[in-house]
This record gives C-alpha cells, structure tokens and sequence, in this order.
C-alpha cells in the first residue's frame, strides 16, 4: 500500500544521500547500489525509481516479477483472549469470521464514520492477529490501538500489542509464485489470495509470507526479520525474472488496479460508504452497528452517499489531484484524488469523487487539467484486470 | 514502449509542479559529443530550458539534466503557433507517469514552430533533448534578455551548486 505525498515527496526530494531524520530500511544500501532514486516518503527513504525508469518497470511487473521494499510500514501484532473484541471495537471488518491463516482488508473509522486508515488484518494460525498500516498513519493508528487497548484492559480485557521489528518486502507479479516457490517449503498453490502462513523463506526462518499485495497481480508481501532482509532481497533479486521497483511503479500499478491510496483516495474526510468500500462492513458487524461511525455510515448506506468515488479515463493531458471535474453544465461536480497516465493502457486514468448523480459509469464529465477542459469518461474500476490467486 | 498515441493539446497556463523542484539524485550532466558551435550556441535557464538561436529564431527544449530528472516523457503538452510569450511564461507542460512539470519561456517573443513528432513520440526529450526532443521555435524580440541566460559551462557549475 503506497501512501499519500509520493508525488510531493519527488517535488521535495533532498540530494544529500542520508536525509536527515528519515528512516532507512535494511534495504536501504542494497537500493543504492541498485541505482535506486531515494526520496522521503512518510518520513522514510525510500526508492522511488531505479536506473531502468518508471515505465519499464511498471510493465516488468505486470509481465515478469518486482521486489518492493515495504519496510515502511508498521506490523503490529495483537495478543490476548480479548484481542478480536478489541480489533472489532476499532474497525468495520468480521474479524471473527476470519479462519486461521485468513486475513482481509478493513477500515479503521472514527465516531465520525470517517476512514482514520485502511489495514490488513491477519487471523495468524498462531496467538494473535498481525495488522498492518500504512507507514504515514503509523503513528496515529498506534495511538488509536495503545488507547483502545489501555481502556480495554482497565475494563478486566486481556489484550496487548507488540509492535514488530520485522521489515517487509512486496514480491509482485505473474512470476511470483515461480520464483518464491523454489525457496519456500509449503506449497504455494494452497496460500491462496488473502491467506497468510509464518514460515522459512530460502533458508530465512521467522518470515510470514501473506498473497496479498498492491498491484493488482498474483503477489505476496513477506515479512521478515530485519537483520535478514538483505539477504532475502539478494536472494530474490538474483533471479532474473525479478526486478527491484519503487514508489513510482508502485504507485501506477495500484491505481490501474483502482486501489486507493490512503491520503489521497481515502482519508478522515471520506466514508466507506462515499469510497465505494462498502464490501469491507461486514454483514454481522451492519446488524450489529458496533463499530466507529456505524450510525452515521449505515445512514448513508440506506439513503445513498452524495458524492461517490469514481474511476475516470480519458486522453491528452493526463490528470492529476486535485483537477476539478466538471459536469455537463460546466459546474464543478468534484474532485481529482489520484491520475496518471496508465502504462498498460495508453490512456489516462483517475480516481476522483463525483456528487452521486455523476457517477455512473459511461457517463461523460470535464476535468480541468491548466485551465482547459477535457473529456473524461467515468469507467468501472479495476481500469486494468487484476489476477489474485483466488481459490478455485 | 507500451505508450500509445496521445494528441497534444492546447496551450497550458496554470502553474504547478515547477521543474526547478526535481532534482535527479545521480549528477545528470554529460557534454555531448557535438560540436562546440552548436553548444557555444546555447544558453540555459534556471528553470532547466535551453535556446539556441539562429536567424533570429530561437529553438527550446529542456536540458538533459532536467530530462533524467523528469524520467519517461509521456505526453508533451505545447502552445499553439502564434502564442505570444514574454520571458519567464509558462507555454506547456511536459508530463511523466509520475508527475506534471511545466514549461518556461526563456525569452520573449512568438512561438513559431512546435514539435510535430513529440505527439506521437514524446519519449524523443529523453532520447534526444538537444536534437530531435526540441519542444518550440520562437522569435527573439529582446535579444538582450538572452545575455541573461546561462552559458553551457555556466549552467554546469549551477548544476553541480543545486546538487551539492
């Protein structure tokens, strides 16, 4: 999950080779070595690109296999009896319906029914659930989870957290199960998308390997203890089908995949409901209207938010945040959140939020890139068809 | 390059992004193997554009340092013939995957010619962006605003100052 400021980060970007108070991954060296750019992104450095270019390595990813490095973001692991009721006390997802080794994307709300951030949650085969955030809510989510948890435990709950020391890497791409496989002693056909097993990776024991990912394509995230990261990472990136990626790549592919970037797409400005995220509530926790903001987004699932977010295409100029977009009376009717031109598309591609009675797919608006306007079609998303591995 | 056609459109005004931000982690400047009549010829600005003048028509593009930068060119947009630009104007905007970066006149005076071969092939300011990446040709209505420009051995030591 690529987070908000990738593009400010570029505009920021400071040359001196160790920025000062930003954070570096295990990876960090290896990056260097590989040509990768470095720039601040949630106050780590991280590559943005490597000598081949963004473009390139973009499509590498949709045809071969990426290494992203995604120690940014915060693990957290939750221990204890009580720790299912207290996940569910902050987020709109069934966290108890997930079975041993099953995980999924949900929401963390306020009372406001706001998105305070977008996490994946891990019913380990283990004693306890692994939650990751993105590294730009880091500090916040752990505000939200150590205060929860504190009241929890005053009440006689029995949860606690541990934020984790392992780094994480991204493998993405229709080669990865060839690859990783040939270093893994389970057998990949049975971790299937949003499944999660703690294992050894090429001889690296303490990895969890998780087939999830931000691309759109067949891909794991794994994460690893940080004093062996390198090693994993060379080990990986000595085969050949697997290339180093950065932000930038990152960043296009999951747009294609029309998945959100919180920050952008997503924020304490916008609903599950408004995002168009709806399958995140789970069908116990609407009847149940027991989690952050359930009043104000159950509302808004019976009367239908105002404004939706909707993809876009269109070409010429590419669009990009915040472009207005405009009606068929040349009226604004909402905004740009992410755009680029798509690599794999030879088009354009945008997510925005329109008021509800422009969001129809099919429907033409105007969006206003350096004063001009320009066609743009709203279009079903994924703009790029995306290839889990899904459970047959 | 998977980049499909894109038609170049219109003029771009709206300031965003300035190109003065990006810069390049790995020193971009390599002197070309060219003849020095062409480089004595041309002079930069700050904002990374160069102009070369012959005949009292000034051709622009966007030096190599500006182009790694940047990185793949995929849409190139440039003003119509005709538009008049003091110094300093925005007259288009060149745009990566990434990121939109816009363009500044170097000089006054009227655009004259514009690129034809970037709207189908935008990737030439990467490949070529002393040659064939030119972006536009303008007339030079004050010559003595080009005596303000940077000199190629000039515009190197900037370089090297903004990347130290």
């Amino acid at each position: 999950m690529l987070r908000a400021g990738c593009r400010a980060a570029l505009a920021r970007r400071h040359l001196s080779s160790a920025p000062e108070g930003l954070k570096q991954t295990p990876l960090d060296a290896l990056h260097r070595a590989r040509g990768g750019r470095m720039v601040p992104f949630a106050g780590w450095s991280l590559p943005v690109q490597y000598g081949r270019g963004h473009l390139e390595s973009h499509l590498h990813t949709r045809r071969h296999c990426s290494l992203f490095d995604v120690s940014h973001m915060l693990q957290t692991r939750v221990y204890g009896r009580d720790r299912v009721r207290f996940l569910e006390s902050l987020v709109v997802g069934d966290i108890a319906e997930l079975r041993p080794g099953q995980g999924t994307l949900t929401l963390l709300t306020n009372e406001r029914g706001d998105i305070v951030d977008d996490l994946i949650v891990t019913n380990t085969a283990e004693d306890h659930l692994y939650v990751v955030s993105n590294a730009g809510c880091a500090d916040k989510d752990r505000a939200v989870m150590e205060g929860r948890a504190a009241e929890l435990r005053a009440a006689g709950g029995d949860v606690h957290l541990e934020v984790s020391g392992q780094r994480a890497a991204g493998v993405q791409g229709p080669s990865m199960a060839q690859v990783l496989q040939a270093g893994l002693p389970d057998d990949l056909t049975k971790l299937t998308f949003m499944t999660s097993t703690a294992t050894t990776v090429f001889g690296v024991p303490g990895c969890r390997v998780t087939r999830c990912g931000y691309t759109g394509e067949d891909g794991v995230e794994i994460s690893v203890p940080a004093g062996r990261a390198v090693e994993l990472a060379e080990r990986l990136l000595g085969c050949p089908e697997v290339w180093p990626a950065g932000l930038a790549a990152r960043d296009s592919l999951r747009l294609e995949a029309g998945l959100c970037l919180y920050g952008n797409d997503i924020d304490e400005s916008t609903t599950p409901v408004e995002a168009g995220l709806l399958w995140t509530l789970g069908k116990r926790r609407r009847t149940a209207m027991d989690f952050p903001g359930a009043a104000i987004i159950m509302e808004q699932v019976k009367e239908k938010p105002k404004r939706k977010r909707v993809g876009l295409t269109s070409v010429g100029p590419p669009l990009r945040p915040p472009a207005a977009i405009l009606g068929p009376e040349g009226t604004p009717v909402g905004t740009v959140t992410s755009g680029c031109p798509s690599p794999s598309l030879g088009k354009n591609i945008a997510m925005g939020y329109v008021q509800a009675a422009h969001s129809r797919p099919g429907t033409t608006l105007t969006v206003e890139v350096r004063k001009k306007q320009h066609p743009a079609l709203v279009t079903k998303m994924p703009f790029v068809p995306t290839h889990y591995y899904m459970a047959k | 390059m998977a980049w499909l056609v894109l038609r170049r459109l219109g003029p771009v005004l709206a300031p965003r992004c300035p190109r003065l931000s990006l810069r390049p982690q790995v020193p971009a400047v390599r002197r070309l193997g060219t003849g020095s009549l062409l480089l004595s010829a041309r002079k930069f600005t700050d904002k990374h554009e160069w102009i070369s003048v012959e005949n009292g028509i000034g051709t622009v593009g966007i030096s190599n340092f500006a182009q790694e930068a940047l990185g793949d060119v995929v849409y190139c947009s440039l003003p119509e013939i005709g538009t008049k630009l003091n110094k300093d104007d925005e007259f288009g905007a060149l745009e990566s995957v990434k990121a939109a970066s816009e363009l500044y006149s170097p000089l006054t005076g009227e655009v004259t010619d514009i690129n034809a071969a970037l709207a189908d092939n935008p990737g030439l300011v990467n490949k070529s962006c002393y040659q064939d990446g030119w972006l536009i040709k303008m007339t030079v209505e004050k010559p003595a605003e080009l005596d303000e420009l940077m000199s190629e051995d000039a515009y190197e030591k900037y370089i090297k100052s903004i990347e130290d």
